[in-house]
């Protein structure tokens, strides 16, 4: 099966400043791959590339076959739109829609809008019957459910997250990183940035970035959370009944690129 | 679409004093347009009418007289002349009523006849003017309208009180004449004329002109025609008409109506040039010429047209004065979203997805503050009708769409500096704010 993306000597200068030197690497499809490193190692600008929000000084990057190089600014968006779904530190949810009409957002500049498919997808973050309500009346751990059910609604081929828990005490660390486990055991291709280590240990690959290089690619053989059995829940953690704060009932749905799946029990500090 | 509506209408629920700052100005750009405009598109009639208080703009005389000195020739008929020939330089005063019955009828705000006798007074030769003090002429129509001097002349001051059509011996007499003979409102002098013998005159009032008729004395029609043996007729009629500035066509069919195309011909009749009120009423008393006093005409026309200028130049600066204004309110209320903007551009939406949102929102206040200001606009122009004119302003229904072209006009004028940035915005700027 072709990779899902494959970077290819890709630099990104700023003036003297190499924020990237001379990166390749390559994602199969339903890899888990964490990208780790300090502040200003290059993680956030490998991110930008790989979602179609910045281009490479040097080198190349094929995203799903379509090489990025040959793509106008609108050609990039349009890609974007398809293929990725990003999911952010500070959710960034607009603050005057509903958690639903967050997510419904990204079906509009997508394709159409589909309100039951939105609420599906809430549902799928435990977030089901709490779809009406506005960003300023979810917990932070809420709020970066909406965000991932808006990076999934459009069944992404490449999920992308920018340290996810970044915001998030270690309860909601938990039910976000379940719902990623969820995803991934669907079959979804995810790249999570991240400087910590108890984040990057659920990823099966772990690369790191220092001064703009790739300094290791490693396999974990252990990762952190192997939910047992094919299949598994696609955002679908365990915890209390619907509605509830910080517990968001279990709800198995199919993961991004349509596999089904079925709850996986949330993990304590993970 | 609902998406699209949801979005702005969320997005205007938010950051209310910016957007009602927003309003307020474009409301205030658009009240003054609109007062401004209302005024302009009433104003050549308003000042079409204040500039009729400097007299006539056209003077009708007979086919036979000479083109220049009509004012100050004498009636005399020829003693065993034929008198065809002699009425050829005469205009029956029974057929002055036609004047009023052009197709520009209601464009003659006044007209007066002149006849002029020689006649020996006390102090020597003085010239005896007869002219309408205030006629009302019935016409074929039904219709009664009321003409005379006293309006043409309106900057003339009279002490005493101004002549009486049904006062044959009444006359009025210039400040000059008076002061030679020693006259005064209520005095009665003698005069000698050619036809009538000696005539015994009462003063009516001493008027002052700033002119040669300081020296004369004005009475009526009837006193001037038999003291000049002339009855029934006048020299030559002062019209005053509210007119259309001259242009190119106007120019050339003053020249020449016949060279003009049937289309052209048609246009130039059925609008208030002066030469063509000028040529109607040619068409209608047979055996005269009319002439534009083209001095006042020309200038009443600059006038306008510069008015005109001046007002539409101060709605175009202050068109732009509202749009320099909103242009940092939107330019701040863009960047206090710039994440909001970011993260629809990180979600797929193009440069003008996003621009058509933010300029549908700018809009909707705009209208809103735009419609606030028509209204207050529409009292404005009022007042100023008033203040200027000492009339209201009928303002014209063409203002309406006009107005909501300046709200489009200065909302996209005043949101291009926002939407450049907008348009430069990258998502990877505002999104990983740490």
């Amino acid at each position: 099966m072709p990779n899902i993306m494959e970077i290819q000597d890709v630099s990104k200068i700023y003036g003297p400043l190499k924020a990237l030197q001379n990166i390749t690497l390559a994602i199969p499809p339903g890899q888990w791959l964490a990208v780790m490193g300090p502040s200003g190692s290059g993680k956030t600008t490998l991110m930008n590339i790989m979602g179609c929000l910045d281009t490479p000084s040097l080198g190349e990057v094929n995203l799903d076959g379509v090489k990025l190089s040959g793509l106008s600014p609108s050609g990039l968006t349009a890609l974007r739109r398809e293929a990725i779904g990003l999911i952010f530190q500070q959710f960034h949810l607009i603050s005057y829609l509903t958690a639903l009409e967050n997510v419904m957002v990204a079906q509009y500049y997508h394709s159409m809008v589909d309100e039951a498919e939105a609420l599906e997808a809430l549902g799928r973050v435990g977030l089901g019957e709490r779809a009406r309500h506005l960003p300023r009346q979810l917990s932070g751990g809420e709020q970066q459910r909406v965000c991932i059910a808006r990076a999934l609604i459009n069944h992404p081929k490449l999920i992308l997250a920018d340290e996810p828990t970044g915001n998030l005490d270690e309860t909601n660390e938990g039910l976000v990183m379940e719902i990623l486990h969820g995803l991934h055991n669907a079959g979804a291709t995810i790249v999570t940035v991240t400087h910590a280590p108890e984040v990057a240990r659920h990823a099966e690959r772990v690369i790191v970035l220092e001064h703009g290089k790739l300094v290791t690619d490693e396999y974990q053989t252990h990762p952190a959370h192997r939910p047992s059995g094919a299949g598994s829940g696609a955002g679908a953690p365990a915890g209390a009944g619907p509605g509830t704060e910080d517990g968001p009932a279990a709800a198995p749905e199919t993961g991004p690129q349509g596999a089904a799946g079925e709850a996986a029990a949330p993990e304590a500090g993970a | 679409m609902g998406m699209f509506f949801k979005m702005a209408a969320g997005a205007l629920g938010r950051q209310k004093s910016k957007h009602i700052l927003i309003a307020f100005t474009v409301g205030l750009g658009v009240s003054l347009a609109t007062a401004m405009l209302g005024v302009m598109f009433d104003v050549g009639d308003k000042v079409n009418k204040e500039l009729k208080t400097y007299g006539a703009n056209l003077t009708v005389i007979p086919r036979g007289a000479s083109m220049a000195g009509e004012k100050y020739e004498f009636a005399e008929r020829q003693e065993g002349g034929d008198s065809a020939e002699s009425d050829d330089h005469y205009i029956r005063e029974d057929e002055l009523f036609k004047i009023k019955m052009i197709f520009w009828a209601y464009n003659i705000v006044d007209f007066a006849p002149f006849l002029n006798a020689r006649v020996e007074t006390s102090g020597g030769p003085a010239v005896l003017s007869g002219t309408w003090f205030d006629r009302r002429l019935e016409l074929p129509s039904g219709d009664v309208v009321e003409t005379g001097m006293m309006p043409l002349k309106s900057w003339w001051t009279v002490e005493g009180r101004a002549g009486d059509d049904s006062d044959p011996e009444g006359v009025m007499v210039g400040k000059a004449l008076a002061s030679r003979l020693g006259l005064g409102p209520g005095s009665s002098f003698g005069v000698d004329t050619e036809k009538a013998g000696r005539k015994t005159l009462s003063v009516r009032g001493v008027f002052e002109s700033g002119g040669e008729e300081d020296g004369w004395i004005i009475g009526t029609t009837a006193l001037a025609q038999e003291a000049a043996g002339l009855p029934g007729l006048v020299q030559r009629v002062e019209v005053s008409a509210l007119t259309t500035p001259e242009n190119d066509l106007a120019r050339r069919a003053a020249m020449n109506p016949d060279g003009l195309s049937r289309a052209e011909w048609d246009t130039w009749y059925c609008t208030a040039y002066i030469s063509s009120i000028a040529y109607q009423i040619e068409e209608i008393i047979p055996g005269v010429r009319v002439k534009p006093v083209m001095r006042v005409a020309e200038s009443e026309g600059a006038i306008l047209e510069k008015t005109q200028l001046m007002i539409i130049l101060l709605t175009l600066l202050t068109l732009f004065c509202s749009a320099l204004a909103i242009s940092n309110l939107v330019t701040a209320n863009i960047m206090e979203r710039s994440v909001e903007i970011g993260l629809m551009k990180a979600l797929g939406a193009g440069n003008l997805a996003v621009s058509l949102l933010i300029l549908s929102e700018m809009l909707i206040v705009a209208f809103a503050g735009g419609a606030a200001g028509y209204l207050c606009g529409l009292g404005l122009a009022q007042f100023i009708g008033k203040a200027v004119f000492g009339q209201l302003v009928s303002v014209k229904t063409a203002v309406i769409p006009l107005s909501c072209l300046m709200v489009v006009a200065v909302t996209l004028l005043g949101s291009l500096p926002a939407l450049r940035a907008l348009l430069r915005l990258k998502p990877t700027e505002v999104l990983h704010g740490r």
